[in-house]
């Protein structure tokens, strides 16, 4: 009630900007929308330096950048987000500011399953992947609650991937595949019913590995979008991106704003035929 | 300003955590032939010299003289500082054609002969490693008078080059799933690969009807079998297994590229090296393929020049230089530039400013 009261100019001002975004994204949409959005979230720490604030200040604003991407990509009808918010590879960063970052990503994470947060409010599902017992307990337990409490949601996935490379992902799930594959006896019912001798060649395929990788429910990203120009995927979702529309643009992280991700989807739309027409091809021969 | 450093004394294998992709260290391994054929280069390769302007180079003696030597690398551009493996995805042939009102036959053809300039320029100017995708399994739904003739040009060329891979010492390897390809091409394709073996000059791998989701499950289904075997458990997988089993480890010392070229503006990885593009730099370009010259070539590994020096900035200025008692350097993710960025802190500050602020044609 206090919060209605305080500022009703401001509140006929977020209302009319509201209006005008709805009508911009009616328009972005009369041509094809990206179902799926990853997000390389990179230029925190420079964003701190060059506002010569403190170090770890970035990383916060960069949280909210986050939640308003979440917001209009749920505006636009985009269904899948996927963010890469710590690396295996940042355990290599100084203790104290590895410490930092999980003391955030505890306190974001909590904030985001309170009653206001846009994850209740447009019913987000949200998923962690990764090697989460890389992590320290707290955090770990705290994302589990996290999935637990959001696994029942309908609205859009946001998919957040802590102590995540891909190489270990993929290697996750050659050993599952692997596991299962050795505790099955040798030979196995197809679906005709017929028994069959396990074939060396068809002992694991590009399916077994698909099946059991983190990213199993969730499609294939149609654009990764990597912030502050750098020209790496620095091993985020290999597997999942190879035809993926690969951008990168030059804002920090904490700059990234509504302009910057309409245009990444204008970008996407120019090429949208020709890439799909690859895409074809590519389901064709499979 | 630069930390001091005795960079000579203090750094070896066993401080430095980082991985096997770099250039090992001088004594930190045992040598092998391939050791011993760059060394009795490189003396001839380093001293003080002088490296010729691009007008400079036109004059043909000196040319040939610098040929000789393999000194033919423009400046700001040194060969410590130049990426060791580089890959090129060589797109837009049948776009070239289709724009010159030609059949996409003439586009594949022009393209090999930028694919020659491409290996040439790289063995002069001392790139270690060329990974360059031919043939991908999904262009097996191309046209099929496209698709033969793309099969006959690979003949035809490993058919005719073979000699000059001998003489130039060019070590090919073939990767890709070469069960789908004529017994001819594949009994031409090993006899190269046998053929070249012994070559230390430069490694190129041509993959030919290649997929990088495909490998990978060739690499899991090697390692489900020795599971099978009993030699591995399931648990003990781990990604260097999984390295080991890819077909780049044909290159040992850098199966994973430094950059990777994708031509004729498009801006997607394909299924092409997708474990080992995991640190790649990805650099587009919108020229056609069989445009892509020696310009854009010197362009790209100035620009790759410019990340490196970025990184070497992030790195001293930063403070990434402790030592805790538990021994490795933390070079906050960039291991991998280490011989890279030895180099560039030797130099002084002010003289890798000059790099940066080098103006080319």
């Amino acid at each position: 009630m206090e919060k209605h009261d305080r500022k009703p100019e401001s509140n006929i001002f977020a209302s009319v900007w509201r209006f005008l975004r709805r009508c911009l994204f009616l328009v972005l949409s009369l041509g094809p929308m990206p179902n799926h959005i990853a997000f390389i979230m990179d230029g925190n720490r420079r964003y701190a330096k060059r506002r010569n604030a403190e170090e770890g200040s970035g990383h916060g604003v960069g949280f909210t950048t986050l939640t308003s991407i979440c917001q209009y990509c749920y505006e636009m009808g985009v269904k899948y987000v996927t963010v890469y918010a710590f690396s295996i590879d940042n355990f290599k960063r100084k203790p104290e500011e590895v410490q930092s970052l999980m003391d955030l990503m505890k306190e974001k994470i909590d904030e985001l399953l309170e009653e206001e947060s846009i994850v209740q409010k447009y019913g987000f599902r949200i998923n962690f992947w990764g090697s989460l017992d890389l992590l320290s307990e707290p955090v770990r337990l705290v994302a589990e609650k996290a999935m637990t409490h959001t696994a029942n949601n309908t609205g859009p996935v946001l998919s957040v991937c802590m102590a995540y490379t891909s190489t270990n992902e993929i290697m996750r799930a050659i050993k599952k595949s692997c596991a299962r594959k050795s505790s099955r006896p040798q030979g196995y019912v197809n679906c005709d019913g017929e028994s069959v001798c396990a074939d060396i060649n068809s002992y694991v395929t590009v399916a077994d590995v698909e099946e059991n990788l983190d990213t199993a429910d969730c499609p294939d990203p149609d654009i990764v979008i990597r912030t502050s120009g750098e020209t790496r995927l620095s091993n985020f979702l290999l597997w999942q991106t190879s035809l993926s529309h690969l951008q990168n643009p030059s804002p920090l992280w904490p700059e990234f704003s509504l302009r910057n991700l309409i245009w990444a989807i204008l970008e996407y739309q120019k090429i949208y035929p020709y890439l799909e027409a690859r895409r074809r091809l590519t389901k064709k021969e499979n | 300003m630069l930390p001091s450093l005795h960079l000579n004394s203090t750094l070896n294998c066993t401080t430095l955590n980082y991985s096997s992709t770099l250039l090992p260290l001088r004594g930190s391994r045992r040598r092998t032939r391939r050791d011993v054929a760059n060394e009795s280069l490189v003396p001839a390769a380093h001293p003080a010299r002088r490296y010729p302007s691009l007008s400079a180079s036109l004059a043909p003696a000196r040319e040939e003289e610098e040929r000789k030597e393999g000194a033919l690398l423009p400046p700001p551009l040194r060969p410590e500082t130049l990426p060791r493996h580089v890959a090129v995805i060589m797109d837009g042939n049948s776009r070239w054609a289709k724009a010159r009102g030609l059949p996409s036959s003439a586009g594949h053809e022009a393209g090999y002969r930028t694919l020659k300039k491409m290996v040439e320029l790289s063995c002069q100017w001392g790139i270690r490693a060329l990974t360059v995708f031919a043939f991908s399994s999904e262009n097996w739904t191309r046209p099929k008078m496209e698709v033969e003739f793309l099969m006959t040009l690979f003949e035809n060329v490993l058919k005719e080059r073979l000699g000059e891979f001998l003489r130039e010492g060019i070590r090919v390897c073939i990767i890709g799933d070469s069960s789908e390809l004529s017994q001819s091409l594949q009994k031409l394709a090993k006899e190269v690969v046998d053929k070249t073996k012994n070559n230390t000059q430069i490694d190129l791998i041509v993959a030919i009807s290649y997929s990088g989701r495909k490998e990978i499950t060739q690499a899991c289904q090697n390692i489900a079998r020795k599971v099978k075997d009993g030699l591995l458990e399931p648990e003990d997988i781990t990604e260097s297994h999984i390295e080991e089993e890819l077909e780049t480890n044909c290159i040992p010392e850098f199966p994973n590229p430094d950059l990777l070229i994708r031509t004729s503006g498009e801006l997607r990885l394909s299924n092409f090296l997708l474990w080992q593009s995991a640190y790649t730099e990805l650099f587009f370009t919108n020229t056609y393929w069989p445009d892509f010259g020696e310009a854009d070539c010197f362009y790209l590994l100035w620009r790759y020049l410019c990340v490196l020096h970025k990184s070497v900035i992030k790195f001293a200025s930063g403070s990434p230089f402790f030592l805790n008692n538990s021994g490795p350097f933390h070079l906050n993710g960039h291991e991998r530039y280490v011989p890279q960025i030895i180099f560039l802190l030797q130099m002084r500050v002010d003289a890798s400013q000059d790099l940066m602020d080098h103006r080319f044609m």
